[in-house]
């Protein structure tokens, strides 16, 4: 049962790299300012769409409410959503891992001899990165959000779960589409650039042979898969091709189609700052005898890839409560300085650092949750009340704690190192007694001219620390 | 085992023993959204469809296809995809090709003239179901007569809309209408021409869908 999962490979920046690539984009004064505008933009459209903070409340609250009914009761829901998906006609495959999902969609391509595929806004495809796993075996995966349509030309990977091009400026699109869209001249008119994006996505939507897109909620009381969208690509992609396959993680269930407006509410107003997106496409079966288009078959892949192992803690299952709106993001001071590349992980800011161990293990991700001055932001937006800062001390206790065994995280003591835990461990003896607090303290200020001048990455940027020469406690002896 | 039990059998290893009382959306619109009338429905509806870039135009139950016929001529279409299934599609069909307006129906599966949809089709009339005043939004339920790719490849959606059917909300809109009961093979919400702020944040409109959206909405006898 518990067979091991093979931890998948990030392919274009490993982890570890994180350091490096936060200081490179600290260091580069026209991405910083390019997010700053960007999450400026993003917190006052949001706090526009909020100007009842008892409304807000409640809704959160509310929000929440279903979020954790909802996962408490998800095995039974994902059975029930696989019975009535089932009778629609929708086929339901399920994946424990990102090769296993990809084999799926990709046997399905090939079933149909399937050449293209046009693709809506799909984090979880991100997660399993089919685009690659579609291109070795022969298939066009083609991105059909503008946002995404802007990175894939680039060669990226979306920097942002709701804008995936954030971190571009028109002037860099308009020479992308220059230099890669055939018979097309340089220019930065914003309504010009999504004209040609238009007309060459337009060509792709004819032609394809499978549309893939993700899911927002799927509900298991009416077999329905649900999905978000303003640009009108996702329709496209779920309506125009002769196939559909739709991908989501195994925790986007609500039992209750009642239950999807307060979410969806809480959704486009925290992402976009609008009080609704332009569509909301609700699909419940394939093409019926005698009606004239849709697909004429559709398929839900369910992923779990880590999922279960945050499910299986009370307190970790908080995470899958997410409804991925990236108002966590918006709203962090480290997001905003570093991007969302520097995360190196498909989901990046607050809710990438919360859910990436579940998805590659704490090896790969144990500094992810010390990149955080746990300033509250994220759990103070998280319109399904996520505490994302609880869950970031909890994973730096997972992370840096000695292994022991069965560990609730796959990974657990990763980034346990002896040495620092006996500093600590000495740190914390001082400080609880009263007699050895005040020796230290005492070599402190005799000793302290002995304190080297270079004191690691603190005096890269910093004076060293010098004890002072009266320890506060002499002071106020003195002063009586 | 398949993948599928071996999901399914951690996720149960895993439960909580109880998943507490149902959630009380019902509670929350009772005390958060109040009931309006019909007239003050469409004026909302208006206000938050027209803030989303749609043109909206007030016609009466006898009179709107003049003003159909007028939109097609302030924005120079000659050509009209129609629903001849429906009784407003067909009086559109009828009346239009009068005007010298050319009515294509959709008549066959898609499969037979995609090409010919997607290049050749400069707008699509079809009805709305109903509307949500809360945030302007049209409700549409595609069938066999008026099918899904009428209000998306067309560069001009225009859409009639009976403004007696506008609810405030739409959680208002399933709980009437009981939608948990069953769903159509599609059901849309509508909020406006299809539109992205992906290249820096710049609203632009026409994405991928419509470019324009036009609401007749028909305002007789509304109290
Ligand atoms: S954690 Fe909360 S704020 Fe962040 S994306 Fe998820 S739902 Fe939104």
């Amino acid at each position: 049962m518990n067979a091991p999962q093979t931890p998948h490979a990030l392919h274009f920046m490993p982890s570890e790299g994180f350091r490096a690539r936060s200081k490179a984009v600290v260091e580069n004064p026209f991405l910083r300012q390019s997010f700053r505008g960007a999450m400026d933009f993003l917190m006052s459209k949001r706090a526009a769409q909020f100007p009842d903070a008892e409304e807000l409340e409640s809704l959160r609250t509310l929000g929440e409410r279903i979020r954790q009914y909802n996962l408490a009761k998800l095995p039974d829901l994902l059975v029930q959503l696989e019975t009535n998906l089932t009778r629609n006609g929708i086929q339901v495959h399920w994946a424990e891992t990102p090769d296993e999902a990809n084999a799926i969609i990709l046997g399905i391509c090939q079933k149909h001899s399937a050449k293209l595929m046009v693709k809506g806004k799909s984090m979880v495809s991100e997660e399993i990165e089919l685009n690659h796993a579609a291109e070795a075996a022969g298939i066009g995966a083609l991105e059909s959000d503008m946002g995404e349509y802007i990175v894939q030309l680039a060669h990226e990977k979306p920097s942002h779960i709701i804008m995936p091009a954030i971190h571009k400026t028109k002037q860099e699109i308009a020479q992308l589409f220059a230099d890669n869209v055939p018979g097309v001249d340089y220019t930065d008119n914003v309504d010009a650039l999504i004209q040609i994006g238009r007309n060459v996505l337009r060509q792709k939507f004819l032609e394809a042979d499978i549309g893939l897109s993700g899911v927002n909620f799927a509900v298991a009381e009416t077999g329905t898969l649900c999905l978000v969208e303003n640009e009108g690509n996702g329709r496209m992609c779920t309506t125009a091709p002769p196939v559909h396959i739709a991908i989501t993680g195994i925790e986007k269930i609500v039992e209750k189609l009642e239950h999807v407006p307060p979410l969806l509410s809480l959704l486009t107003r925290s992402a976009t700052g609008q009080n609704i997106s332009t569509y909301f496409n609700m699909i419940s079966s394939p093409r019926k005898p005698g009606e004239k288009d849709g697909p004429g078959e559709v398929h839900l892949v369910l992923l779990d890839n880590g999922r279960s192992q945050a499910y299986a803690d009370e307190q970790l299952r908080k995470t899958l409560q997410c409804i991925r709106c990236g108002a966590c993001m918006n709203h962090c001071p480290v997001y905003t300085r570093i991007g969302g590349h520097a995360y190196g992980t498909t989901y990046p800011g607050p809710i990438g650092k919360i859910i990436s161990p579940h998805m590659l293990g704490l090896e790969a991700t144990a500094t992810m949750a010390t990149a955080s001055s746990l300033c509250g932001a994220c759990g103070e937006v998280c319109p399904v009340k996520i505490p994302i800062p609880e869950l970031l001390m909890r994973l730096r206790e997972e992370s840096f704690s000695e292994p022991h065994a069965n560990p609730a995280m796959r990974g657990q003591g990763a980034g346990y190192s002896r040495l620092m835990t006996s500093i600590w461990r000495g740190w914390a003896a001082v400080y609880r007694s009263p007699a050895l607090y005040g020796a230290v303290t005492w070599l402190g200020s005799r000793f302290g001219w002995l304190m080297p001048s270079k004191q690691g990455a603190w005096t890269s940027v910093r004076v060293p620390l010098k004890p002072a020469p009266k320890r506060l406690r002499d002071m106020l002896r003195e002063r009586g | 085992m398949s993948a599928r039990d071996r999901i399914l059998a951690k996720l149960k290893a895993n439960a909580p023993s109880t998943a507490g009382e149902l959630p009380n959306v019902a509670d929350w619109y009772a005390t958060h959204r109040s009931v309006e009338s019909q007239a003050d429905k469409a004026k909302r509806f208006r206000h938050f469809i027209e803030l989303a870039h749609a043109e909206v135009y007030s016609v009466s139950r006898g009179g709107w296809l003049q003003k159909l016929w007028e939109v097609l001529d302030a924005k120079q279409l000659g050509k009209l995809l129609v629903a001849p299934g429906t009784a407003h599609g067909e009086r559109a069909q009828r009346e239009l090709a009068a005007l010298g307006i050319d009515c294509p129906s959709y008549g066959q599966a898609i499969e037979s003239w995609k090409s010919a949809m997607f290049n050749e089709t400069p707008a699509g009339f079809t009805a709305a179901r109903a509307a949500i005043a809360e945030t302007g939004t049209l409700i549409l339920w595609p069938d066999a007569d008026e099918p899904r790719l009428m209000s998306l490849v067309p560069p001009v959606h225009i859409v009639l809309l009976d403004a007696a059917h506008i609810y405030n909300t739409f959680y208002e809109a399933m709980q009437t209408e009981g939608w948990a009961n069953g769903l159509p093979t599609n059901s849309l919400l509508i909020s406006g021409p299809s539109k992205t702020a992906d290249i820096q944040q710049t609203l632009a409109y026409g994405a991928h869908g419509p470019k324009e959206l036009v609401v007749l909405m028909i305002e007789d006898n509304l109290q």
